[in-house]
């Protein structure tokens, strides 16, 4: 049994990715933005308490917001979010967040970038045949408290991925069981990425970081065999 | 070399200790040599159940830390053949197993018995590792609730991952549920998960379904395993489990509802 007797490592890196809320900002003025998210917490405050956020800034990059940024995320702190980093704006609003100690996030439409990018399936099916590995397939129930993440490629599921199971894929996960758990695809940015399963009972599903959870599914779904892919900024279900 | 076979699953007091007596009891009946380990350190329930709590000196703890032989620790059966007992110890905590020790007191074992029958304790924390680390068979009790499911498939993903087998690469853990405290009446109510619900969610080998059972409860005060009630529903369903393991098919029983009387039948609809 590891870790029983033997000597604890104080460091493990885990290739474990989480799904952030995004919080777009819309509006360079700081106190426009105070003032609504003062009534959104207002409105739920549990769901937002220590709730980890990635501020988009690109609806707002052209604006001088960034000089400001070490005040707007006080601003959320003081409000008990967790501003994690920022996605999208320039040279300057890269700088500004690394000075305020946040992360920089690649921008959506460029995200993944580098070797790790994979095109969409449907833009060159061949050549994506050639471009990706065969991806990672599971044979064994993926049980609750597991977790399985394919790096790089497409994940497949050959049983059930359980209740509190987490099966995560840069590429598309392909589930001929029931999904019980989460499944996340394209964690590192494809947004192209599907989840496809022969009975859908999920906890929560994520493409690219965009989420829906089981109270949001349509119940004439439930136990279905699915497809689910992005449109937009919300998640497609549809039965297969 | 002895078969070790961890009772585990997941939720507490679902009848992990109630299956390690009767499996063991019916093993040794049916001419193995077998040995009942009590993991759960601090609690100290199977002596209770096998009757036999006034007769404990040392126990599984004191073997680990070389305070006593197994041979001083083992208690011996009064009722059945071949049957040895283990004890927990109730004055140490779950620290005072430790992984080598543990090796070493069933590798000891393992030299004279057929069957090492491992009551883990709830959970998975280190005692419920420990006993299902050196495992080669799993008996995953479950009771036909959601929660309990959801526990014993976590413990089948640690079965699968993190026992000596796993990381030897040797041939998987074997898994068998048995589901118990089953209530063919609240099932049909919908108070509860059928077998094909539970069967369908863990896809796993079925060794038996114990029917909820007032002679359980009347066997353990008794300080019997309920396998030797014989006459009991509870005391057969357990020996055609034990039937099943060791390789017999036999078909299950207690899964229906009881013919209802003439009463029920007028009345019940
Ligand atoms: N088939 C059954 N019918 C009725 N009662 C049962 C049945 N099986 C177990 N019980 C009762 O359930 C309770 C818990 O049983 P037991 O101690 O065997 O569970 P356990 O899984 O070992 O618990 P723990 O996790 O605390 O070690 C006891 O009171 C026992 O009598
Ligand atoms: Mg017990």
């Amino acid at each position: 049994m590891a870790g029983a007797e033997a000597v604890k490592p104080v460091l493990e890196l885990k290739g474990r990715m989480m799904t952030l809320t995004v919080l777009r900002l819309l509006d360079p003025s700081v106190e426009v933005l105070a003032r609504e998210l003062d009534r959104r917490v207002q409105e739920a405050p549990e769901f937002f308490r220590f709730l980890p956020v990635i501020l988009d800034v690109e609806a707002v990059a052209e604006s001088d917001l960034y000089l400001d940024l070490p005040g707007l995320a006080g601003l959320l702190q003081a409000r008990q979010f967790v501003p994690v980093g920022i996605r999208g704006g320039g040279e300057d609003w890269r700088e500004a967040a690394t000075a305020a100690g946040l992360a920089v996030f690649p921008a959506e439409r460029d995200s993944g970038g580098g070797e790790n990018r994979r095109r969409a399936a449907t833009e060159e099916p061949a050549a994506r045949a050639v471009a990706t590995e065969a991806g990672m397939v599971v044979t064994q129930p993926v049980r609750s408290g597991q977790q399985i993440y394919a790096r790089g490629g497409d994940l497949v599921v050959m049983s059930a991925v359980s209740p509190g199971a987490e099966v995560l894929a840069d590429g598309h996960i392909h589930i001929y069981g029931s999904l019980g758990g989460r499944a996340l695809a394209g964690v590192r940015g494809d947004t192209s990425a599907r989840i496809f399963c022969q009975a859908f009972r999920a906890e929560l599903v994520s493409i690219n970081g965009t989420y829906s959870v089981s109270e949001q599914f349509e119940e004439a779904l439930r136990g279905e065999a699915v497809q689910i892919a992005l449109n937009g900024d919300s998640l497609d279900i549809r039965a297969l | 070399m002895a078969k070790i076979v961890v009772v585990t699953s997941g939720k507490g007091g679902v009848g992990k200790t109630t299956t390690s007596a009767a499996i063991g009891a019916g093993l040794a009946k049916a001419g193995h040599r077998t040995v009942l380990v009590d993991f759960d350190v601090g609690l100290r329930n199977l002596d209770l159940i096998m009757g036999c709590e006034r007769r404990v000196v040392y126990d599984f703890i004191n073997v680990i830390h070389e305070e006593a032989s197994l041979n001083q620790a083992l208690i011996r059966d009064k009722r059945v053949d071949n049957l040895f007992i283990l004890a927990a110890s109730q004055t140490r905590d779950k620290d005072a197993l430790t992984e080598d020790g543990v090796e070493r007191v069933l590798t000891e074992l393992s030299r004279d018995f057929d069957y090492i029958i491992c009551d883990s304790p709830a959970g998975i924390e280190r005692g419920a590792l420990l006993a299902m680390y050196f495992a080669d068979e799993a008996i995953i009790v479950t009771n036909p609730e959601v929660s309990s499911v959801r526990d014993s498939d976590r413990v089948l993903g640690i079965l699968a991952s993190k026992t000596r087998r796993a990381a030897n690469g040797e041939p998987p853990v074997r898994e068998q549920l048995l589901l118990t405290r089953y209530s063919p009446l609240r099932v049909q109510k919908g108070e509860m998960l059928s077998v094909e619900d539970v069967k369908e969610i863990l896809a796993i080998d079925l060794l038996g379904v114990i029917p909820e059972s007032q002679a359980v409860l009347n066997a353990s005060n008794a300080g019997v395993p309920v396998i030797l009630e014989e006459e009991s529903d509870a005391g057969q369903a357990y020996q055609d489990a034990v039937a099943r393991f060791l390789g017999e098919e036999r078909p299950h029983r207690f899964l229906q509802l009881e013919k209802k009387g003439l009463f029920g039948r007028l009345f019940g609809g």
